[in-house]
């Protein structure tokens, strides 16, 4: 009932939880949709925002062949839905002291050998919630392209999808990470403003100022902040 | 400006990155502009011979649509490796059993139909014919004797062997048109042990160290491949003993030849070339 003395009905969808049949308010995630079917939700669930990656999911629809990917949280219900709990892929990190391997092919085919498995099906890209292009990612990571696999997979959130699809089982989401901070250690420009920015402080350049700042009273400190200097809109 | 639209492969990504440098530059200067695939997987490294692995010809089938996707009919390949399972895989889809199969599993790419003729960097220069070749050829190779080493992939099987497996002449035919002494010689086509370089580097050794011997006996100064892991090989894999020939790719000779990259000095040292 939305408003006083008019009876509104909410639509309902039928969805297929585990193979039980469910009518749920059409609009809801399919998240929200088994926790009103009455699942309690302890793993598979994170942020409910879009970001945390935890909630991935599979589903299919009835009469399309296509097993779909996509996170519970982002992804309305549609009638005739299949749904499965789909907790987490495992896969494991391998250890590495990032201050000793390069930034190359060779560093992550020794801790990934699996890699060079790929027969570059594509099953990763299709089952990808972020859109990102998975498979040209591991073909990057293969002719030892670190920086393309990190510009690549930046937008990942560690849901596990493509590892769980991959019939090579290959653990991407530990290889981008890897490959990140590859780029971050060894690749990116170094951001030199900041170099010169810490040898400043080091000199002592801005102490004066901080010790007056430290010497203030509360009633001083908040006048100064009142009338400091704002940018222009 | 004719186009050429071209399929890198790892190597060439990688280890190779001299080779893939040289050999553009010396295409662009024969008047071709080189638009690299703007989205390619790996071949597939080695074509897969078992009859029900058609999982294996999924990828190199991809890239043959992405070269679809720019309005190619052929595509160029610089590594003899990559042309090796891309025309295999080429011809495989020629079969419609297989290439509707093929196309049923990649349901998220534009079908593929069949127009694209995989070609290697030695059959395109043949097709551009030595008197053009040699036109182009300033300074050109000086009499340089060079010994063409074919290995496998660009001759077996004979399905997609650039020339006569056992007697081919096209890279010398290149080479005289770039002026260069081309020397024959039997081993040229025989296997530099392949992968083994990395499970059985000695099984390779003993390849390589007949090589190099059977071109340096018949007058060879330089000796020449077109592929990546004969490249490695010739040169890592060495005997004790094994003649101290150089050994370089057909791309960077060419590079000499058309002037577009000059000979590096520690080759003009050991094959004291005539200037």
């Amino acid at each position: 009932m939305n408003q006083v003395g008019v009876e509104t009905k909410t639509e309902m969808v039928t969805v297929y939880i585990m193979g039980q049949a469910y009518k749920v308010p059409a609009g809801l995630t399919i998240l929200k949709a088994m926790e009103y079917a009455g699942f309690r939700l302890t793993r598979g669930v994170g942020c409910r925002g879009g970001f945390c990656g935890a909630c991935a999911t599979v589903y299919r629809l009835p009469g399309d062949y296509r097993l779909y990917a996509d996170l519970a949280c982002q992804t309305p219900v549609r009638d005739g839905m299949y749904l499965a709990l789909l907790p987490s892929t495992p896969a494991e990190r391998k250890p590495y002291d990032l201050r000793k391997v390069k930034p190359g092919g060779e560093t992550l085919l020794s801790l990934y050998p699996e890699l060079a498995r790929c027969v570059a099906c594509n099953t990763c890209t299709k089952a990808c919630p972020q859109k990102l292009e998975v498979m040209d990612a591991v073909q990057a990571a293969l002719r030892g392209d670190v920086a393309q696999v990190a510009e690549l997979t930046f937008d990942c959130l560690s849901c596990g999808l493509c590892t769980l699809r991959c019939p090579a089982e290959i653990p991407h989401y530990h290889v981008w990470q890897l490959s990140r901070r590859l780029y971050g250690a060894y690749l990116a420009p170094k951001a030199e403003h900041l170099r010169r920015r810490l040898q400043e402080m080091r000199e002592g350049k801005f102490q004066a100022e901080l010790d007056r700042l430290m010497s203030l009273s509360k009633e001083e400190l908040r006048e100064l902040y009142k009338a400091r200097e704002i940018e222009p809109e | 400006m004719n186009r050429l639209v071209y399929f890198p492969g790892c190597a060439l990504k990688d280890q190779a990155q001299g080779y893939e440098a040289a050999t553009l530059a010396a295409v662009q200067a024969l008047g071709y502009a080189v638009q690299e695939l703007p989205r390619w997987n790996c071949c597939g490294t080695v074509y897969a011979l078992a009859q029900d692995d058609l999982m294996r010809h999924v990828g190199p089938v991809r890239n043959l649509i992405r070269a679809q996707e720019q309005g190619a009919t052929e595509l160029l390949t610089l590594c003899a490796m990559c042309y090796n399972t891309l025309s295999r895989s080429a011809l495989f889809v020629r079969n419609p059993e297989n290439l509707r199969r093929i196309n049923a599993f990649m349901d998220e790419e534009e079908d593929y139909r069949g127009g694209v003729r995989v070609l290697h960097l030695v059959q395109w220069l043949a097709e551009i014919g030595p008197e053009r070749l040699a036109r182009a050829a300033n300074p050109g190779l000086q009499g340089l004797r060079i010994g063409a080493y074919y290995g496998c992939t660009l001759l077996r099987p004979k399905e997609v062997a650039v020339d006569h497996p056992e007697k081919p002449e096209i890279m010398e035919g290149i080479l005289a048109a770039l002026g260069a002494e081309p020397v024959l010689f039997p081993e040229r086509v025989e296997c530099c042990g392949a992968y083994l370089a990395v499970t059985r580097p000695e099984a390779v050794r003993l390849r390589v160290g007949s090589i190099l011997l059977s071109a340096a006996h018949h007058g060879a100064e330089l000796v020449v491949t077109a592929c990546p892991l004969c490249h490695f090989n010739l040169r890592e894999r060495r005997p004790l003993g094994a003649p101290r020939l150089p050994v370089a790719y057909l791309g960077e000779v060419l590079a000499w030849a058309l002037g577009t990259q000059p000979i590096p000095e520690e080759i003009a040292r050991t094959v004291g070339v005539r200037r």
